[in-house]
């Protein structure tokens, strides 16, 4: 048993009492704990898979003001999982998408929006403004990183929640109780023994169990009921519908939350994981295309060897939304991250990339690589040069697929 | 014999095998054999003999870490956990889908 995070209070109005009825006559909620969770300041990070039910329910719960971080819009391959959006919103923000029906379930709340990677400039900022609890809702290493350590140095309880498959994990990391995910996971593990989703994928209903438990342990953290995951770890496995609780402990040399959080400083987590934190990322395990010889090709040459049926293959390295705006028939389609993953993976000696992302791309044959303007199609060039691709056989398109919609396709969409 | 349980993104290297039975007096025993007879597992749980940090094995609820590691004793009625470092996520899976 513990003691509530915060001792706020708002009032309700006759209409949220009736509202939040089946809670007020529960004991353990009552009145005050209702009033208490009107007060209370929620930050998620991220509305995807777990986002999606803990922005659902944490709205209906009535806690007063929740806040949202994320860059991304709502895709139509989201929605095996993201069930907060819908095939209207397909497109829009995924901020605007959530907000809109966390607002409509419930209009007594407030949405605080930020829409823009978590990073470890912002975070501190980010987290700063009021917040009781930050709940991760991330998909990545080098953020959920960032969200512990900056949790630790503010003092603030971080609801974690994982997925991967059929399984997942839940505790609540709150240093100044408890372990942080440090002490349980020092370090991740590097990039090449990660299981991309390609190799992974998840079960949809999985974001919605383990994201409905992260919202209960937020709402027992704010109504100082029950016993709190700290210093406990759920492990959930779907296929066997087992549930074990294993102990998490402090350790006593963990490198961030043993040390004075004045000396906490948020350090650059793609460097630390070797990978992005999201597509949007400048972030490249390769230092320096530029050093090295890339020839290029123009948009004119692209469409004579479409045209052609040269033995020439087209890739676009862009991220999945961006084909959705404009593409390129007939190109092989492979963003960046994965390439970076691949050669992650290879040169960590593990050949199941080059069978599955790189199948499609032999290394006999030209390749004509295309991004936006041309930036990321010169960092793919030179990673594939680092696993076994000849710079003889790779061209980066000038310009990128710009160029294509200046000079080839005027009704193509930029953006 | 102990068992030991593989999490899901592990399975790849036991032939999809969840639960394996090993033999071995102590948890460092169990976890050779348990490379031994799925080679291909070394590289995801050791670094030379050494388990790799972001590794976590748990007898019952307890962390090995917190108890001798790869030196504590072990009997056949326990069962090892080896838990993941999952981030969770949907990042990477379109690529394979949307192969032209």
């Amino acid at each position: 048993m513990m003691t509530s995070l915060h001792n706020r209070m708002a009032d309700l109005n006759n209409e949220e009492v009736i509202r939040y009825s089946r809670h007020v006559i529960m004991p353990e909620v009552g009145i005050e704990g209702q009033r208490r969770l009107k007060a209370s300041n929620v930050l998620l990070i991220g509305t995807g898979g777990l986002g999606s039910p803990l922005a659902l329910y944490l709205a209906a719960a009535g806690i007063g003001r929740i806040g949202l971080v994320d860059y991304d819009v709502v895709d139509f391959t989201n929605l095996q999982r993201q069930v907060i959006h819908g095939v209207s919103t397909v497109g829009l923000s995924k901020l605007d998408s959530a907000a809109q029906r966390m607002l409509d379930l419930n209009p007594d709340i407030a949405v605080v929006k930020y829409n823009e990677p978590l990073t470890s400039e912002n975070a501190e900022g980010i987290f700063s403004q009021g917040w009781d609890i930050v709940i991760d809702g991330t998909d990545n290493f080098p953020t959920r990183y960032l969200v512990n350590d900056a949790c630790v140095k503010l003092g603030i309880p971080n609801v974690y929640g994982s997925i991967f498959r059929f399984e997942g994990q839940l505790s609540v990391f709150y240093a100044e109780s408890g372990p942080c995910y440090r002490c349980m996971f020092p370090e991740p593990p590097p990039p090449g023994l990660v299981p991309s989703c390609a190799e992974g994928g998840v079960l949809g209903i999985l974001p919605g169990t383990i994201g409905t438990m992260q919202a209960t342990e937020a709402i027992k953290l704010l109504l100082g009921i029950g016993e709190p995951m700290i210093g406990r770890m759920l492990l959930y496995d779907a296929l066997e519908m087992s549930f074990q609780t294993i102990k998490v402990r402090k350790d006593p040399d963990c490198p961030v939350c043993s040390i004075d959080k004045a000396d906490l400083v948020l350090i650059d987590y793609e460097q630390f994981c070797g990978m992005p934190a999201h597509d949007h990322s400048e972030f490249s395990a390769v230092d320096d295309a530029r050093e090295l010889e890339i020839n290029s090709v123009s948009v004119h040459d692209v469409r004579a060897a479409l045209e052609n049926g040269r033995d020439v293959l087209v890739v676009d390295v862009r991220d999945p939304h961006e084909w959705d705006i404009s593409a390129i028939n007939g190109t092989l389609r492979i963003p960046k991250p994965d390439i970076q993953l691949a050669k992650n993976g290879i040169q960590a000696g593990r050949k199941l990339w080059e069978e599955t992302i790189l199948k499609g791309m032999p290394k006999d044959k030209t390749l004509y690589v295309h991004c936006r303007s041309g930036k990321r199609s010169a960092d793919s060039i030179a990673m594939l040069s680092e696993i076994g691709y000849s710079l003889d056989k790779m061209f980066n398109v000038e310009g990128g697929i710009l160029a294509w919609a200046d000079e080839i396709d005027p009704e193509m969409p930029k953006y | 014999m102990a068992s030991i349980r593989i999490p899901t993104p592990l399975r790849a290297y036991t032939g999809g095998a969840s639960n394996i039975d090993v033999a071995g007096a102590t948890v460092g025993e169990a976890l050779m054999n348990l490379v031994e007879a799925h080679p291909d597992l070394r590289v995801h749980l050791f670094n030379a003999d050494e388990l790799r940090s972001f590794v976590n094995i748990f007898i019952d609820d307890e962390d090995i870490r917190f108890m001798q590691g790869l030196d504590t004793e072990i009997a056949a009625s326990d069962s090892l956990r080896i838990i993941p470092s999952i981030a969770g996520g949907g990042m990477f899976a379109l690529s394979l889908m949307e192969w032209k």
